[in-house]
C-alpha cells in the first residue's frame, strides 16, 4: 500500500517532448484512471511510473521516496499489460510464481500465495495449462493474478481490457473493481475508453498531448469540466457545442436563438465570443428554440438518440428517454436546460465561477 | 497423414498427372537416395568385390571351403566346360590362364583347368570385415572422439555466443546497433579462403595449432547464426520482457528463462546447421591439425587416399560411420524446426 506523487515529470525522445510536465497526487488506496485519446502519453506516463521507461525530468515519489533511479523491480509495483504478456512457454502456475521465485520467496509461501490468488480469480483449475490453451478472459485473469501474487505497493494496468469482446469487457470491468475493493491497493489504470474511466475510477486524470487537462472525481469531471477538451471527452455521447456571443447576460447562438444563463454562475464579458456546451440529455424538444434538422435516429427501445445539425451546421446529438416518433429528415425545435449549461471562453477554458 | 499421402487427382483410377507426379517423386528418390544406398552396400563389399567389373549393386561373397591338406579355406568354383562340367571344385592356385583345382572329395588329385572354364560360386552376404578392420587397424575411436568433441563443444559455444549477441542486437536499443549488425552481416560476404592465412597466423601465434581448441574457437561466432537468431528474437513481443522486468527478473534471467526457451525453434535450426558444419568441416581442420592423433573423421577419411592407391574398403566403411551421427541428429531435431511457440502468449 502506498501513495504516488508525480512532480513536474517530463519525458523527451530527443527533441520531441511527449510528457510535458505533469503533477499528480494519487492517494493511498485510490483507483486512479489515466484517460485520453491515443497518443496523449498516458501509456508512456504509466511506463515511467513503472520504471520501464526512464524519466527525463521531474520526480516520481512512491510513499514519499523518490524512485527515479530505481529499476522496475525495486519499486515494488506490478503491471498488467495490454497484450497480457504471459510467458507462453510456462504453465499458468509457473507464470504466477515466476516473480516470487525471482525474489527468492520460500517455496511453501509461493504455493500458498499462488493458490490464494488463483482461487480469488477463479483460475485454480487452469494452473497446469499453458497460455495458448486459455481463452481471452482467462488469460486476462492470469495476467491480473500474476500481479496479485506479488502483493505490490501499487498496481498498474495498461489498457488491460482492450483485447476483450464487449460482453467480457463489462464483466472484467466489474471484476477489477471488486478486486480493488477487496484488496484495497492503490491502482493506476490506463484506458482510452471514458466509459471504463467513469465506471471504475475514484479519480480520473484526463491527459492530452502530454499534459494533464484535469484531475478529479468522475462526476466532478462530468459536472464541472475545466475546459472544452475534458467537456468533450468525458460523457457519452459527446457534449454538444455551439458558438455563441454574450449579449446582455444571455447567450446569442450563432445558430439564431438566444438563451438566458443562470444568474451569477459564469464570468461573462459583454460581447465575448464563447462556446456553449450542452449535454445530449439536457436538450429537450420544445415548441420553439434551437432548430434541429434530424439526419439519423437511433432507437434502442428504452431510449433514443437523435443526430442532426443546427442551422449554422454544428452537429447536435439529443438523448431522449423512451421511444421517439421523430423521423429522419424532419425539423424539430429544442430547448436547452440552461441550468446544466457549460460556457467556455475562446481559449477553451471554463467560465464557471468556483 | 495416410489420407494426405495417398491423395490423388483421379477419383476412381489414377489420372495421368498422378502417374507423372509418382514418376517424378520416384526419380527424386532414386537420385537422392541411390548414392547413399550404393555407398552403404559397397561398404559391405570385400576388396575383390569392389574391383569387380562390371560393378554390382549387392555385395557378393565367394563360397570358400576347408579342404583337408590345405591350410586356408579355398575358394569354390563351378566348372562350365570339359570333363568336370557342372561340378564344384576348390581352386588351390592360379598360374597365368591356368587354374589348379581339386575336387572336394578327392583332395589329393590336382586338376589343371583354363580359367575361362570356371565360374565363382557366390552368394549375397555382408562382409563386416571392413568395419572390423577400422577398429583393429586404425584408431577409429580416437578420430570419432575428436570429431564428436569438436562438434559438441563448438556447437554449444556457438549457440551461447550467438544467442547472446542476437539478444543484444534484437532487444536493446543502443548507439551503433545498426552498424554492429551491418558489420556482422558484412562478414558473410568474405569467403573463408580469404581469411585462411591470417587466421592461421593468429591461431599459430596463440599456440593452438594441433589442439582441438584451435579448430573450435575460430568459428564459434557465426554471422549466419547471429542473423538467424536475431530475426527470430525480433518476433518475441517486448511486453513479455517488460513483464519479466516487473517480475524482478535480472537481464541475465530474462535471457536464460524467457528468450532462450522462446527461441527454441530457431536455436534448434542453428544447432542442426552448426553440427553439420562442424562435423563435415574439412579445410580448417586440415590446416590446424597436422598430427594424426588429433585427426577428425574427415581428416582420417582423407588419409585413406594415398597418392598411388586408395583403401576403398576402409574409406567406404568409415564414410558410412561418419554419416550416421548427422542422420541421427536430423531424425531427432527436425520436429523442432517446424514449430514456433513464441507468438501464442499474447492476444
Amino acid at each position: 500500500m502506498a501513495d504516488l506523487q508525480l512532480r513536474s515529470v517530463t519525458k523527451a525522445y530527443g527533441a520531441a517532448e511527449v510528457i510535458k510536465g505533469i503533477d499528480l497526487d494519487v492517494a493511498e488506496g485510490e483507483f486512479c484512471v489515466f484517460v485520453g485519446p491515443s497518443g496523449c502519453g498516458k501509456s508512456t506516463l504509466l511506463r515511467m511510473i513503472s520504471g520501464l521507461e526512464p524519466i527525463s525530468g521531474g520526480e516520481v515519489k512512491i510513499s514519499g521516496d523518490v524512485v527515479n533511479h530505481l529499476g522496475p523491480a525495486e519499486r515494488g509495483l506490478a503491471m498488467v499489460f495490454q497484450s497480457y504478456a504471459l510467458y507462453p512457454h510456462m504453465t499458468v502456475r509457473q507464470n504466477l510464481s515466476f516473480g516470487l521465485e525471482n525474489t527468492r520467496t520460500p517455496k511453501a509461501e509461493i504455493a500458498e500465495r499462488v493458490g490464494a490468488a488463483a482461487k480469488m480469480l477463479q483460475i485454480d483449475q487452469l494452473l497446469d495449462r499453458r497460455p495458448k490453451d486459455l481463452s481471452g478472459g482467462q488469460r486476462q485473469r492470469v495476467a491480473i493474478g500474476r500481479a496479485v501474487v506479488r502483493e505490490p505497493r501499487i498496481f498498474l494496468f495498461d489498457e488491460p481490457l482492450s483485447n476483450l469482446d464487449a460482453e467480457l469487457r463489462v464483466e472484467m470491468r466489474g471484476e477489477i473493481s471488486r478486486l480493488h475493493r477487496r484488496i484495497g491497493n492503490t491502482m493506476i489504470y490506463v484506458t482510452h475508453d471514458q466509459v471504463e474511466a467513469m465506471t471504475m475510477a475514484d479519480k480520473i486524470a484526463v491527459l492530452r498531448d502530454g499534459r494533464l487537462e484535469q484531475f478529479g472525481r468522475p462526476l466532478d469531471l462530468y459536472n464541472r469540466p475545466e475546459n472544452l477538451f475534458v467537456a468533450g471527452f468525458i460523457g457519452s455521447p459527446k457534449m454538444n457545442f455551439f458558438a455563441a456571443e454574450v449579449a446582455s447576460g444571455a447567450l446569442k447562438l450563432a445558430a439564431g436563438p438566444t438563451f438566458a444563463l443562470p444568474e451569477g454562475r459564469f464570468d461573462l464579458r459583454e460581447g465575448a465570443k464563447v462556446t456553449l456546451g450542452i449535454r445530449p440529455n439536457a436538450l429537450k424538444p420544445a415548441a420553439a428554440g434551437l432548430t434541429l434538422t434530424v439526419a439519423d435516429v437511433e432507437r434502442l427501445g428504452g431510449e433514443s438518440y437523435l443526430y442532426g445539425h443546427s442551422p449554422d451546421g454544428s452537429a447536435i446529438t439529443v438523448h431522449s428517454p423512451g421511444q421517439t416518433g421523430v423521423e429522419p429528415g424532419t425539423e424539430i425545435a429544442l430547448s436547452p436546460d440552461m441550468a446544466e449549461a457549460h460556457v467556455f471562453d475562446a481559449d477553451g477554458r471554463s467560465l464557471r465561477r468556483h | 497423414m495416410a489420407n494426405f499421402l495417398t491423395r490423388t487427382r483421379g477419383k476412381e483410377r489414377l489420372h495421368w498427372t498422378d502417374w507423372l507426379s509418382y514418376a517424378y517423386l520416384l526419380f527424386g528418390v532414386v537420385v537422392m537416395f541411390g548414392p547413399v544406398l550404393w555407398l552403404a552396400l559397397s561398404s559391405f563389399k570385400t576388396e575383390a568385390e569392389l574391383q569387380h567389373y562390371p560393378p554390382r549393386l549387392l555385395p557378393y561373397i565367394q563360397k570358400t571351403e576347408k579342404i583337408p591338406g590345405y591350410d586356408s579355406a579355398l575358394p569354390i568354383f563351378k566348372v562350365t566346360k570339359g570333363a568336370l562340367a557342372g561340378q564344384e571344385v576348390a581352386q588351390v592356385r592360379r598360374i597365368g590362364l591356368v587354374a589348379q583345382v581339386v575336387r572336394p572329395d578327392e583332395p589329393g588329385k590336382l586338376v589343371k583347368l583354363p580359367i575361362a572354364d570356371r565360374k565363382p560360386v557366390e552368394h549375397v552376404a555382408l562382409a563386416t570385415s571392413n568395419y572390423v578392420k577400422l577398429f583393429k587397424r586404425f584408431d577409429f575411436l580416437r578420430f570419432l572422439w575428436n570429431s564428436t568433441f569438436i562438434t559438441v563443444v563448438a556447437t554449444a559455444i556457438t549457440l551461447v555466443i550467438n544467442s547472446m549477441a542476437a539478444f543484444a542486437l534484437s532487444k536493446y536499443a543502443f548507439r551503433g546497433r545498426g552498424t554492429v549488425m551491418a558489420l556482422v552481416i558484412g562478414t558473410l560476404m568474405i569467403p573463408q579462403t580469404v581469411v585462411l592465412v591470417p587466421l592461421f597466423l593468429v591461431v599459430r601465434d596463440l599456440g593452438m595449432i594441433n589442439s582441438l581448441w584451435g579448430v573450435i574457437i575460430p568459428g564459434a561466432a557465426t554471422p549466419t547464426g547471429v542473423f538467424l537468431l536475431r530475426q527470430y528474437m525480433l518476433t518475441i513481443p517486448d511486453e513479455i520482457l517488460d513483464a519479466a522486468r516487473m517480475d524482478n527478473a535480472s537481464e541475465w534471467k530474462i535471457y536464460w528463462r524467457i528468450i532462450l526457451p522462446l527461441s527454441a525453434p530457431a536455436i534448434a535450426v542453428l544447432a542442426i546447421l552448426s553440427i553439420m558444419w562442424r562435423w563435415n568441416d574439412f579445410l580448417w581442420p586440415l590446416i590446424a591439425l597436422t598430427q594424426s592423433k588429433f585427426f577428425t573423421l574427415q581428416l582420417a577419411l582423407n588419409s585413406f587416399r594415398g597418392e598411388f592407391n586408395t583403401d576403398w574398403a576402409s574409406l567406404l566403411a568409415m564414410t558410412v560411420l561418419t554419416l550416421l551421427p548427422i542422420v541421427a541428429v536430423f531424425a531427432f531435431l527436425q520436429k523442432y524446426i517446424a514449430t514456433g511457440i513464441a507468438t501464442t502468449g499474447g492476444k
